[in-house]
């Protein structure tokens, strides 16, 4: 039992639970940028059996319900969280919220608000690894809304026919906004589609995470020896589609029912059941937890305001010069 | 929906004027349907199609999956085939996904078959800031629609204007484009379904003034409007023109304004370069060179993607401050 990775996973998963919670709290609190905030809770176990089946160096694009899928790849809390407060510390100076959290150094090619639009970004870095010989896998993460999107499709090809190490990854939780997956799909078998393009498949739809890492492992190591794998995640999830979403086209008995299947709660279980952790030291690593998302909160909130010129840097390379102000432009031409 | 027979509302939204429009519209045509994501069960992300699959049935009020290059590829074969739809996509950011099929077969295929076909269809969408959407839900893309001929293009800022521009829109054979904005669903106004003054293809002047023209369209009417109310307070006379549609564009209401105040500022949300704004000051150039008193001022947001953080997307699009502080300085 001693070598069990469970410990680490149930960690991992803990923590994204954890920082989800106090994005919903900046929200309360009036400190968010903006309400499109789409939160991972129920959904952990995906981020934390594929995220901790890469490696070091391997690299990934998300969905706009991405925090969960970073915390695993080791984002750091206080950044997250400052760049969903819209704030200068933020990972992307607060320019781009919560739906676009990027860090190249931890191989985050960026989260994407459009459905989709992150996918063949893996294809091209997969290109590139291959021909600089680095031995890295790339990952694109996205919904099952994503799954009915014409460019995964051209994108599994390309995967498939160059042999890149390209992993797609579907986090399906069962809902693209308030429509059901039954009402977006002729067959429900993703795996089908991705085989038929000549892809290794993976399917996990139950709670046990350590079993669901293994699996993965061996899908990420087969596209880092150049096969290239699709694996399926189901899920469910927990609360609306987004902070402000009430799910009204959802009965609460299904919510209720479904949220039984808690990828957390049943770790801890296992934890407790094979006597690798007790109910104390449990209770320590999530007092852990709180703390340090709380460090984070205050992180975020004490982080200061970016100040306008902000708005001008970024849009090209900094040897180049800066888009001038539509003031500045307005400036010259009153004063001719 | 509060009383689907009346015809005259002295408060609506311009949620309930578009939401109104359509139902009124799929009364008088059963040929129309609504196609988008999460426009039925949901009623759309922002309410626009709400109740209408319960009073139209899941026939008529479809549900689609994330797949915004065939929604629009669809509608236009249904459009060609006997229907009449009204195809929504929710940002119209996602115009992105779907340009092949808006720019090189809705708008061409008319043209490029000798006249032979048309597409009567809409094609509805909403953009905009002041949500910290962020770069990729937040823009005004107008502009990529006003380039492309074939395409009728409307953005109405008052709720009676976006039940008609709907309502006609509805009629005709020509793809129209429907540009709502994020910030106006909540917003009211009147609503006369019978007003004798309304006229497809016409801007409207909304206030009559001889100082100066302050030309716009969208959310960003109702900013001129608020300046305008505060320049009148020094003495400054405003005119306020809200185009309403940018194709057919009424080129004839902005040059017989600006030939009368001889001075005119072209507002928009869009960014600065190659905007809607650039097309109007061209025409008011030239066709009234000989009298402009001032140059004119295009006062857009900036030539940036758009950021998320709420201090700095308000003050990336123009301001009633600015736009007060621009007309006086045009004027002095
Ligand atoms: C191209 C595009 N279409 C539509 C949307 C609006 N939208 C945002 S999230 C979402 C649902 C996505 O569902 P899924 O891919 O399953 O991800 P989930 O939200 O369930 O995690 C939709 C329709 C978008 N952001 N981008
Ligand atoms: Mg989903």
């Amino acid at each position: 039992m001693s070598n069990t990775l469970l410990p680490a996973l149930y960690n991992t998963m803990r923590r994204i639970r954890t920082f989800e919670e106090r994005v919903s709290e900046l929200f309360i609190k009036g400190e968010s940028a903006g309400t499109m905030l789409h939160l991972s809770i129920g959904e952990e176990l995906g981020p934390a059996c594929v995220g901790t089946a890469m490696k070091n160096n391997d690299t990934f694009t998300t969905h706009h319900r991405g925090h969960g899928i970073f915390i695993a790849r080791g984002g750091n809390p206080d950044k997250m969280l400052a760049e969903i407060a819209g704030k200068k510390d933020g990972y992307c100076k607060g320019k781009g919220g919560s739906m676009h959290i990027a860090d190249m150094k931890l191989g985050h090619l960026g989260a994407n608000a459009i459905v989709g639009g992150g996918i063949p970004t893996v294809v091209g870095a997969a290109m590139s690894y291959k021909y600089l010989k680095e031995e890295r896998v790339s990952v694109a993460f996205f919904g099952d809304g994503a799954m009915q999107q014409g460019i995964l499709y051209e994108s599994m090809n390309m995967a498939a026919l160059w042999k890149l190490p390209v992993v797609f990854c579907c986090i399906n939780n069962q809902y693209g906004m308030g429509t059901k997956i039954e009402d977006a799909v002729g067959i429900k078998d993703f795996s089908k589609r991705a085989k038929s393009f000549g892809l290794n498949t993976l399917h996990i739809n139950d709670l046990d995470v350590e079993d669901a890492y293994y699996k993965s492992k061996e899908i990420i190591e087969s596209a880092r020896k150049f096969q290239p794998g699709f694996i399926e995640v189901e899920c469910y999830r927990f609360f609306g589609h987004a902070r402000m979403d009430k799910s009204p086209y959802r009965k609460e008995s299904e919510e209720k029912e479904k949220r039984k299947l808690d990828p957390i709660s049943y770790a801890k279980s296992k934890l407790i059941k094979n006597n690798i952790l007790n109910e104390n030291e449990i209770d320590k690593i999530d007092n852990n937890i709180m703390n340090e998302m709380d460090n984070a909160m205050e992180f975020a909130l004490k982080s200061p305001l970016n100040d306008e010129k902000e708005i001008f840097k970024d849009v090209y390379s900094k040897n180049d010069p800066m888009p001038v102000s539509v003031h500045e432009k307005i400036k010259k031409i009153l004063s001719n | 929906m509060s009383d689907l027979k009346k015809n005259y509302f002295d408060k609506i939204t311009y949620r309930d004027a578009l939401r109104l429009a359509m139902h009124d519209a799929m009364l008088e045509d059963k040929k129309i349907i609504i196609m988008g994501e999460d426009i039925a069960k949901y009623g759309g992300a922002y309410g626009a199609t709400k109740d209408l699959l319960n009073l139209f049935g899941n026939e008529r009020v479809i549900d689609t999956p994330i797949s915004e290059s065939a929604i629009v590829g669809a509608a236009l074969g249904a459009a060609m085939s006997g229907l009449r739809p009204i195809a929504e996509l929710m940002y119209v950011d996602f115009f992105g996904m779907s340009m092949d099929q808006i720019a090189n077969q809705l708008a061409k295929i008319r043209y490029m078959f000798g006249g032979q076909i048309s597409a009567p269809m809409v094609l509805r969408a909403q953009g905009g800031t002041g949500r910290s959407g962020g770069a990729q839900h937040s823009q005004s893309l107008e502009s990529w629609i006003m380039h492309t001929p074939g395409l009728y293009l409307t953005m109405p800022a008052k709720p009676n204007d976006a039940y008609h521009l709907l309502r006609h829109a509805l009629k005709i054979d020509n793809p129209t484009i429907f540009i709502e904005h994020k910030l106006l669903y909540n917003t009211s106004g009147f609503l006369d379904k019978n007003d004798p003054n309304f006229l497809f293809g016409k801007a409207n002047v909304l206030r009559e003034g001889k100082d100066i023209s302050i030309i716009s369209y969208s959310r960003m009417t109702n900013f001129a409007e608020n300046a305008a109310d505060q320049l009148n307070k020094e003495n400054i006379s405003v005119e306020v023109i809200d185009l309403r549609t940018l194709n057919p564009l009424d080129r004839e209401t902005i040059i017989k304004s600006v030939k009368k105040t001889k001075r005119a500022l072209v507002i928009s949300e869009s960014y600065y370069t190659s905007s809607v704004p650039s097309e109007i000051t061209s025409i008011i150039f030239e066709n009234c060179f000989k009298i402009l008193k001032k140059p004119v001022i295009r006062y857009t947001a900036e030539d940036t993607p758009v950021p998320v953080a709420p201090n700095l997307e308000k003050n990336y699009i123009p301001t009633i401050e600015k736009i007060v502080e621009y007309s006086k300085k045009l004027c002095n």
